[in-house]
């Protein structure tokens, strides 16, 4: 049924790991399938086979192959999988006869899920929560990818739409049946206490931080003038916690972004360049303006300059953090100070930005939302809020519509007859 | 073919009348056939028109210069605007209407048209070759021959009557059923399911004791069903309300095993919205009193039409029951309530002429697609009989969006969701209600009724005046004003400096259109009705706005055409469900099939996704 390609890839971690997973969608994996290890499983069931170049006929593998026939598959299309040993050799050797088959490609990045959506297979925030799980790196990252991709957002949804179809019959009842004395007056202010608490409940959640925040980590940008010992805090904090120092954005001479593992959780280290009060050269001074603009994006500005010199903002926490060198200059009790040099409040420091992060971070088991979710929320939000200071049903009806829309494009479904369904169970009406 | 006439209208109740009166009225040919002459413009059930929603659609039949608002105004013996308090929006123009006169006013209103010819008799068969419909064959053997026939036959196709534990083949009490044309229509293949409802029994109005009851009278004011109508013209009369209670509520249910909604005998689905009083007393059993109108149907009848009681309950059980109530207790009936179950069929299977997609020349308007009501019916009668006009004229079909009108919205409900009850219109079911009013229905649909010609002379001339009128109003209000300007002339506005069109200022509570004459001494409203028109769309404007963005999403949507043969069930990730009703609705774009009951925005996502990959493969 598709004119696509098939695609492949491996759908488990990089190797090397215990069992690598490789899965292959589309018309052409059953022959794929047929092709690499001379038969096809029975549907669903693991089944042992070898797994061989079709070309040269090498053994390549004992694995583990499964046969799903499309559409009720994770990806709506036809799916083999197979589950082989997770040596980099290996996985490397199987996908490149992969590769050579014909109408196969190796996917690319995030296709698989993009396939599922477009076949049917998920709703968009369910897609959404399935990305992010791609995307996950660190252990927190995972539980919250793992929430959305199991619905919990769109069960939360669901009853919001539950809650605003309710009162959406209320309204529609009072517009096309209040002639009619079997309909119970809809009462305003019932409806605008349910619109009220829908309010502040969203407007909580949009308080919280993005689900982005995970995918890109706290930013912590460290600050102070050149040679107050940024770099070399930096590099301690990386060197300590093995950090997945996978791409290093933007290292020109103002501004190193780091993303590192602290206790699970994600943060990214940026590094300004040094802050000086009279910039000697212009090219400094666009170096300083851009420092400025990191500090306005931070969620933790560590100061090592002097104290009571650095930006203005809630963000900042002050450290003298060069104890052991000779130019070290004690700030106030209480402030943090350390050596990245000797270890010496280092733990400290680690222990303080993971007590920071608890509160930039959605907590664990609490709902979080990214951008985009947040933008059909915030409309909600407006929607429902405007009911507050309206009496006239109409706009109130059209307020309501206009919210249970915007439900309706973060995860589908309801519509207009689904509000008629709970109007006409709910009253009497007519003569 | 030598043909006797364009087009063929079978039924003449408010979808046959309005049919064949807009294809007079476009220039063609019409024969307008129904079993008698004098049943022609018949009210079948309650002697009302209008009301919520269904006032709406009177406006914009009117608006074609239908005879729906028109007739009603002839007949009007009772006006109210319904939800009065509400925004102009929802506000729902009713009358109660003497049948005499009525049928009087749409007799009439047929006489006066070139072209059209009323045949009296039954129509026992279409004329079938191939996929094409050529004609009618009449129960006397007459065959008429035509381009088009639109049937319009409401209850009566292989109707049956209830009452009681008896039943009776019939469309309307004493009226025959119509069993050999419903047999060819089920042998033809067209989707066919059965639906049905019922009316209330009649009572005689000198055997009322109305001075026990609560008076509702006229309201009093001026306004009319129909814009063109100058005056109200008929003596008003007052209706009375009744109630029901719990002795009339314990003789229904010890008697619901006689009736034949409970008894098995009618299991065909009737409205949720109007139903029947045991219907009423079983389903929302914790209510210990239902209001009971009661309504005369005439100016020199006695009847009284028991508003609220629709019943098929034996006639002993009715006379039982009526008489419990207040001001009814010395109540004859002279006609017992029954029900009526019928044949209709499934409008998935027409286009949005109301054209059965199968058959060339075959359309379906009225209670066959069923609708119930008046209104609906006509409203549709309107739509087929231009749909057929068209066709013969070779002029392009008309196109109406849900955001123009509540027809547009009942025939894309119709042809994409099918029914499984009676369908009546609401104002809930327009999402876009709010531009969409009963007091603007000239002004969103008179134009195109104009560019089609489905307005006589009078309306045109009429039409033409009102336009002028209407944008020279607006062209005055464009100018900008500031609110000293406004203050200084004595209107109620705060003087903030805030500087703005004279339109934007009649938003405020406090500023009315004349008013506003005194600072524009040009501008002048010769009519209170384009006034309150004016200062409605002024009131609304910023919600219109709003909906800009949603209505452009709609109309790109509505540039994605599908193949009306798409298989759906070749598109991995629809539910059966969705596959079932894709394939009944076949939605002829995007945003048609997003509509459709069940189908989710993946779903639409896998559509879209299917419907490029083969166009991508047709082009390469
Ligand atoms: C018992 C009953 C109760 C109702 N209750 C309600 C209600 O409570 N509320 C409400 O809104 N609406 C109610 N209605 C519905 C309302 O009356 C109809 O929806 C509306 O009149 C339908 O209009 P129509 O033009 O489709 O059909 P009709 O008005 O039924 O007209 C059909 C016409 O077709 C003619 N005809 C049929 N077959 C043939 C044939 N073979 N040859 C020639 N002529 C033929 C008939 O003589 C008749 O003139 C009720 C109708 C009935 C019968």
């Amino acid at each position: 049924m598709s004119a696509e390609d098939t695609i492949f890839a491996l759908s488990s971690g990089q190797p090397p790991a215990a069992i690598a997973v490789l899965r292959v969608s589309g018309d052409r994996a059953r022959d794929v399938l047929c092709n690499l290890t001379g038969s096809v499983p029975d549907e669903r069931r693991a089944s042992l086979v070898q797994v061989r170049d079709p070309d040269s006929d090498d053994l390549l593998d004992m694995a583990l192959a499964l046969w799903f026939p499309g559409p009720h598959t994770a990806t709506g299309e036809d799916l083999a999988e197979l589950h082989c040993h997770g040596g980099r050799a290996v996985v490397r050797a199987i996908e490149s006869v992969l590769s050579k088959q014909t109408g196969l490609r190796k996917a690319e990045p995030g296709e698989f899920t993009r396939r599922a959506f477009a076949n049917g297979r998920m709703d968009l925030a369910e897609a959404e929560g399935l990305s992010d799980l791609l995307f996950a790196e660190t252990e927190i990252q995972r539980r919250s990818a793992m929430q959305m991709a199991g619905g919990s957002l769109s069960r939360q949804v669901e009853e919001w739409q539950k809650m605003l179809l309710a009162l959406s019959a209320q309204v529609e009842a009072e517009l096309d049946f209040s002639d009619e004395d079997d309909v119970v007056p809809a009462q305003l202010e019932k409806i605008r206490q349910s619109t009220g608490t829908l309010a502040t409940t969203i407007g909580d959640i949009l308080k919280r931080p993005r689900t982005e925040k995970l995918r890109e980590g706290i930013r912590v940008v460290l600050g102070g003038p050149p040679n107050s010992g940024k770099s070399t805090l930096l590099n301690a904090l990386v060197d300590r916690e093995a950090a997945i120092v996978s791409d290093i954005a933007g290292t020109t001479r103002d501004v190193i972004e780091v993303p590192v593992a602290l206790g699970g959780i994600p943060f990214l280290f940026v590094d300004t360049a040094g802050l000086r009060d009279e910039a000697g050269e212009e090219i400094e001074q666009i170096g300083i303006e851009r420092a400025h603009k990191q500090f306005d994006q931070a969620d933790v500005i560590l100061w090592l300059g002097e104290e009571g010199q650095g930006p203005d903002s809630m963000a900042l926490i002050e450290l003298a953090a060069r104890k052991d060198h000779p130019e070290h200059r004690k700030k106030s009790s209480g402030v943090l100070a350390l050596s990245p040099i000797t270890g010496e409040g280092m733990n400290d420091l680690v222990d303080l930005l993971i007590e920071k992060a608890a509160d930039l971070l959605p907590a664990d088991q609490q709902l979080s939302v990214n951008e985009r979710q947040a933008g059909h929320l915030a409309a909600v939000h407006d929607h429902v809020s405007d009911i507050g200071t309206e009496s006239d049903f109409l706009i109130i009806a059209e307020n309501l519509r206009l919210a249970r829309q915007e439900l309706d494009a973060l995860t589908g479904r309801a519509s207009t007859e689904h509000m008629l369904d709970s109007l006409f169970g709910n009253f009497c009406i007519g003569k | 073919m030598n043909q006797d006439f364009d087009v063929i209208v079978v039924g003449g109740g408010h979808a046959g009348c309005e049919a064949a009166a807009v294809a007079a009225r476009m220039g063609v040919r019409v024969a307008l056939v129904s079993f008698t002459r004098d049943g022609i413009g018949a009210m079948s059930c309650n002697p009302a028109i209008g009301g919520l929603g269904k006032g709406h659609l009177v406006r914009e039949v009117d608006a074609f210069d239908g005879l729906i608002g028109r007739a009603a105004d002839e007949a009007a013996i009772h006006y109210r605007m319904l939800n009065l308090s509400k925004g102009a929006a929802v506000q729902g123009p009713r009358v109660q209407a003497d049948r005499t006169l009525y049928r009087r006013a749409i007799h009439r209103m047929l006489d006066e048209l070139d072209g059209l010819s009323i045949v009296e008799g039954e129509v026992s068969s279409l004329i079938l070759s191939g996929y094409r419909v050529d004609g009618i064959v009449m129960a006397d053997g007459t065959k008429l021959m035509a381009q088009a026939v639109i049937l319009a036959t409401g209850t009566f196709l292989n109707g049956k009557l209830f009452r009681g534990e008896e039943s009776v083949a019939g469309g309307r009490t004493g009226e025959a059923a119509s069993l050999s044309l419903g047999e060819q229509i089920r042998g033809a293949g067209l989707p066919i399911a059965r639906l049905k409802t019922g009316t209330p029994p009649r009572i005689d109005g000198r055997t009322v004791n109305w001075a026990e009851l609560p008076e509702q009278p006229s309201d009093g004011e001026d306004w009319t069903m129909s814009p063109v109508t100058k005056s109200r013209t008929v003596p008003q009369v007052f209706c009375a309300v009744s109630r029901t209670n719990k002795q009339t509520h314990d003789i229904i249910r010890e008697s619901l095993d006689r009736s034949p909604l409970f008894s098995g005998a009618i299991d065909a689905q009737g409205p949720r919205y109007c139903p029947s009083i045991e219907d009423k007393i079983h389903r929302f059993a914790d209510r210990d009193s239902h209001q009971v109108f009661l309504e005369p149907e005439g100016l020199d009848t006695h009847l009284v039409y028991p508003n609220g009681i629709s019943t098929s309950l034996p006639p002993d059980v009715q006379e039982a029951f009526v008489r419990t109530m207040s001001g009814l207790e010395q109540a004859e009936i002279v006609v017992p309530g029954y029900a009526v179950e019928y044949d209709h069929i499934d409008p998935r299977a027409l286009d949005r002429s109301l054209k059965v997609r199968d058959l060339e020349g075959l359309y379906c308007a009225g209670q066959i697609n069923g609708t119930t009501g008046y209104e609906e019916a006509a409203a549709q009668g309107l739509i087929a009989g231009i749909g057929a006009a068209c066709v013969v004229q070779g002029k392009a079909a008309l196109e109406l969006d849900r955001s123009t009108s509540y027809m547009a919205v009942m025939i894309d409900d119709l042809v994409l969701q099918g029914v499984t009850e009676p369908y009546r219109m609401l104002t809930a079911r327009a999402e876009y209600r709010l531009r969409l009013r009963a007091d603007n229905a000239t002004t969103r649909l008179s134009p195109v009724a104009r560019e089609l010609g489905c307005l006589g002379p009078e309306r045109t001339a009429w039409f033409v005046n009102r336009s002028r009128e209407r944008a020279e109003i607006l062209r005055i209000l464009e100018k900008d004003y500031g609110s000293e300007d406004l203050a200084s002339a004595g209107l109620e506005v705060r003087r903030d400096g805030t500087r703005q069109s004279l339109f934007a200022w009649l938003r405020f509570p406090d500023v009315a259109l004349d008013l506003l004459s005194q600072i524009e001494p040009d501008l002048s409203v010769s009519c209170s009705r384009l006034q309150a028109e004016i200062e409605e769309d002024a009131r609304y404007a910023p919600y219109l706005e709003r909906q800009e963005a949603e209505l452009r999403d709609l109309r790109a949507n509505e540039q994605i055409t599908l193949d009306p043969a798409m298989d759906y069930g070749a598109i991995a990730g629809l539910s059966n469900e969705m596959v079932e009703r894709l394939k009944a609705a076949r939605p002829d774009t995007l945003a048609a099939a997003s509509r459709v009951r069940g189908v989710t925005p993946a779903a639409l996502a896998a559509i879209l996704v299917h419907t490029r990959r083969k166009n991508a493969r047709k082009a390469a």
